[in-house]
């Protein structure tokens, strides 16, 4: 492949969108109200269609017969490079919201560096999905808020949801060989640079919650490298299920 | 009659873009939603640039084909490319647009910040289409497709969408 650093960096991308907009799609019709059910599908429905360009995008720097289908339902969960934290499940509602928010500041971070980047697509893109982006982080930013300063119940699912989700966010700050080359190049993003920013801003709005921020010093990282947790197996067998039952199968 | 200036569709195309609407408002035709950036003729073929409101919106692919059925019907053929940058925003509405946009029962965009003043419900400022009043409340930032919110009227009482501001 002509450049293989380039393929697996816009693949890296694209599977944190691809994964949780399938995770937000699950509640279709399972939000616990119409509106925040409207909003998951909707937010899904952003996340999957940049999914589309960066594939459509990654297939034509493959150099090979690939579509964005290919890209999407034909891989090995080994070979998905999404981060642990969107493939984790919709435990509750305030885990959907937890894990949104968490990685709704970083997305925004990351889009708003990637619009520098020297290729154009990915910048096109990035500039694109920041509109997006900064609707569903004002979504889930406001859930947060309104369950964490809610009741004593919703309070305690709330920091509950935080807690737990906690050990993945160092993970989207992780660099791996893809990204180094591709900062050196001047496409990628450099992501230790997004980290102060992001616990900062993070760390603001829970107080305004009024949850406490958690003090956790051990992380899990491997989604970048293929390693994921076990609830990936499953994501991808209702996601694949259609193209792996029927091969080749088109709309 | 308006008369919009499209700089970079060629003027006898244009008849022919006009009956091709947004398939889910369909009051508003592609030149009104700004979603053509492009419309030229080279050596019989129509190559067409077309942009989407959202990354995601279903309604791009069908646009596509309908843009291709329709010069079939005047015996051409087109090619439609999807143009992400630079990225759509609410100002390419027309202003013809935004009118047919009310009187089917949608309120058109407010500016950036009576925007955000509006779906975070801080002012009460979007116009109901149906009774003009702006005594009215967000139901939920995100509605029935991608580029609307729901509100509602407390005077008429009737429920309503509202297209968002996007820039």
């Amino acid at each position: 492949m002509a450049n293989q650093n380039l393929y697996n960096y816009i693949l890296g991308i694209a599977d944190n969108s691809l994964v949780l907009g399938q995770r937000l799609g699950e509640l279709c019709g399972h939000g616990p109200s119409l509106e925040t059910d409207i909003a998951g599908t909707n937010i899904s429905l952003d996340l999957i269609g940049q999914t589309r360009s960066y594939f459509q995008y990654a297939a034509k720097v493959s150099g090979k017969e690939l579509t964005e289908d290919d890209i999407a339902f034909l891989r090995l969960e080994r070979d998905y490079r999404n981060v642990l934290l969107v493939e984790q499940p919709n435990t509750h509602f305030g885990y959907v919201i937890a894990r949104q928010y968490l990685f709704d500041v970083f997305h925004l971070l990351f889009l708003n560096e990637l619009q520098y980047s020297k290729d154009e697509t990915l910048s096109a893109i990035a500039k694109k999905g920041i509109k997006e982006v900064s609707y569903h982080k004002r979504f889930s930013g406001d859930w947060i808020k309104r369950l964490g300063d809610g009741t004593e119940e919703s309070h305690e699912k709330m920091q509950e949801a935080v807690d737990d989700l906690w050990r993945y966010t160092d993970e989207l700050f992780e660099m791996s060989e893809d990204d180094q080359q591709m900062v050196s190049e001047g496409i990628g993003v450099d992501l230790p640079k997004l980290k102060e920013s992001y616990y900062d801003e993070v760390s603001e709005l829970l107080s305004e919650a009024t949850l406490e921020i958690p003090e956790r010093k051990y992380f899990s990282y491997g989604g970048k490298n293929g390693v994921h947790t076990e609830h990936m197996g499953y994501l991808l067998a209702d996601l694949q299920y259609m193209q792996r039952t029927y091969p080749n199968m088109q709309w | 009659m308006t008369i919009e200036l499209h700089p970079n569709i060629d003027a006898h195309l244009i008849e022919v873009l006009e009956t091709v609407s947004d398939p889910e408002i369909p009051v508003l035709t592609v030149l009104d939603l700004g979603v053509i950036r492009e419309a030229v003729e080279k050596e019989g073929v129509i190559q067409i640039k077309l942009t989407p409101t959202y990354s995601g919106c279903p309604a791009m692919d069908v646009i596509g084909d309908d843009l291709k059925s329709a010069f079939a019907k005047v015996g051409k053929k087109v090619n439609v490319d999807l143009v992400l940058a630079p990225a759509w925003t609410t100002d390419w509405i027309s202003e013809s647009g935004k009118r047919k946009m009310e009187a089917y029962g949608i309120a058109a965009p407010l500016e950036e910040t009576a925007d955000k003043e509006a779906l975070l419900g801080n002012k009460r400022i979007v116009k109901c289409p149906q009774c003009g009043s702006t005594n009215t409340h967000l139901v939920s930032q995100f509605g029935s497709t991608a580029c609307k919110a729901l509100f509602k009227c407390d005077d008429c009482l009737e429920p309503f969408d509202y297209f968002k501001c996007l820039k």
